[in-house]
């Protein structure tokens, strides 16, 4: 069975894809870590090798968490299955 | 399975202060930009001789001039160069270099071009790198346990494959050789942004932990006097956001990976310094690739462990670098620059323990003398840390 995502831990907001060409509408399946525990999703968007799909709802303002520590904020609401990058998350540094 | 670090062993050169090196360079070294052209010429004289040119050295004051010295000097006394012929403009700083690589005890001659021009300097200083290609040629390898090895990390053009597996297949492996007494280091101070509580709260005594956080704290000054933006595409860069990574947060809880699980941080460098006794030692360090690794085989480190995402290419002139990526279109498009594949780790076909030994059977043989990537592709990039303007 493919991995198409893979989690580091069960509390984050997140799944990074390691598959190239993932579209949007495929079931997918991910793996999270830290659990070593499969999950199934529905693809939202197209979403390119390496970047990130939400797996929880996300409000704007939302701290967004990842291997269990804050990575920043959501600038806008964010769909499970969704793409999450520098176009709807921000750093809270600098 | 698994590699027994305690009965394991290379073949280096034993070196006259006594560490040991893997690779028998003889180095032709400018101190200074004006002197990159005749240290060029020696080295298509004499073959086996290899010239290490960079942008700087003149007209540099204070700390900033200190670090310089430091670099070049501690890039000569590296275990894995077996002596040195130094080219600079003038006498004074020529001879300062040469002094402070005389130290180490190995060969190490120094030519200055003023008075002399040149072709005459050339001349010379190709008489003498003859001699140091004849004495390192006649040198013979000896055997050393792995606990000898100098080891330094850094990673590059980062993305989300590098957390999740190619840094933890580094931090698995120097966990191994964390507990089996080895020399470590790692870096690159901005790129802990975000994660740098997780460093502080791995520092072995409380004293090392308030030296961390004011280097940590000391870059951020320097970072929020500086920008002009949120430093997107610079820090993350656009490789890193290309790759997926959003936020400098989520690239350092990557980049921190590296670290394993068990090591402790036993001490701070400064730039280019060298470790006093064996243990992970943090060294306050640019994130650039070329600078970071320039400094760690200033430190003293032989081997060099680079987990990358999108496909760094850095090699160094004297430093072994060996790159790790668990990114399987970085694997497809450019295999030639990848020493330990680790895509399996995110297909669940490899462990994280299978990926930090495939990792440590690479340092084992790169220590032996096999050809990383970088080095068979000619990377040879020595860049030198500014830490401000020129006088």
């Amino acid at each position: 069975m493919t991995i198409h995502f893979v989690v580091h831990d069960e509390g984050d907001s997140v799944g990074v894809v390691v598959v190239e060409g993932l579209k949007a509408s495929n079931r997918i399946n991910g793996w999270i870590m830290d659990q070593d525990r499969m999950i199934e999703f529905d693809a939202k968007s197209d979403i390119p090798i390496g970047h990130k799909l939400a797996i929880k709802p996300i409000k704007a303002g939302d701290t967004i968490i990842k291997y269990g520590v804050d990575i920043g904020r959501a600038i806008a609401d964010i769909q499970p299955g969704e793409h999450l990058h520098v176009h709807n998350v921000k750093t809270k540094r600098w | 399975m698994g590699i027994n670090l305690k009965t394991a062993g290379f073949e280096g050169w034993r070196r006259e202060n006594g560490r040991m090196g893997v690779r028998n360079h003889v180095i032709i070294l400018p101190v200074d930009d004006l002197s990159n052209a005749a240290a060029e010429a020696v080295a298509n004289n004499i073959k086996g001789a290899m010239a290490i040119p960079h942008a700087y050295g003149r007209l540099q004051f204070g700390a900033d001039l200190e670090l310089h010295f430091r670099t070049l000097i501690g890039t000569g006394c590296n275990p894995n160069v077996a002596a040195v012929v130094v080219i600079g403009i003038e006498p004074g700083w020529t001879g300062r270099v040469v002094e402070g690589i005389a130290k180490s005890g190995k060969p190490v001659e120094g030519f200055a071009i003023e008075q002399n021009g040149d072709i005459n300097t050339i001349a010379n200083a190709s008489r003498a790198a003859y001699k140091m290609v004849k004495h390192a040629s006649r040198l013979k390898k000896t055997k050393a346990d792995v606990v000898e090895l100098w080891v330094s990390t850094k990673c590059g053009e980062s993305d989300t494959t590098s957390g999740l597996a190619s840094c933890p297949t580094v931090g698995n492996a120097f966990d191994k050789l964390w507990e089996n007494g080895n020399t470590l280091v790692f870096g690159e101070t901005s790129e802990l942004t975000g994660g740098e509580h997780l460093v502080a709260a791995r520092c072995r005594t409380p004293e090392i932990r308030e030296k961390f956080m004011a280097m940590f704290d000391r870059y951020q000054r320097v970072i929020e006097a500086n920008k002009t933006n949120d430093l997107s595409e610079s820090q993350p860069t656009k490789g890193n956001i290309e790759g997926g990574l959003t936020t400098i947060e989520e690239k350092a809880l990557g980049n921190i990976q590296k670290i394993g699980k068990k090591c402790l941080v036993d001490g701070v460098l400064d730039k280019a310094e060298a470790p006093t006794h064996p243990g992970l030692w943090f060294m306050d360090s640019s994130s650039a690739a070329a600078e970071m690794v320039t400094l760690c085989a200033a430190s003293g480190y032989a081997v060099h462990f680079f987990p990358t995402g999108q496909g760094n290419v850095i090699g160094n002139p004297i430093l072994p670098v060996i790159k790790i990526t668990a990114n399987p279109r970085t694997q497809r498009t450019m295999s030639e620059h990848i020493d330990v594949d680790v895509t399996g780790l995110l297909q669940k076909k490899m462990n994280m323990d299978e990926a930090g030994e495939a990792l440590l059977d690479c340092m084992l043989r790169t220590a032996d003398g096999e050809l990383t990537a970088a080095e068979l592709l000619g990377h040879r990039e020595f860049s030198l840390t500014r830490l401000y303007e020129s006088a």
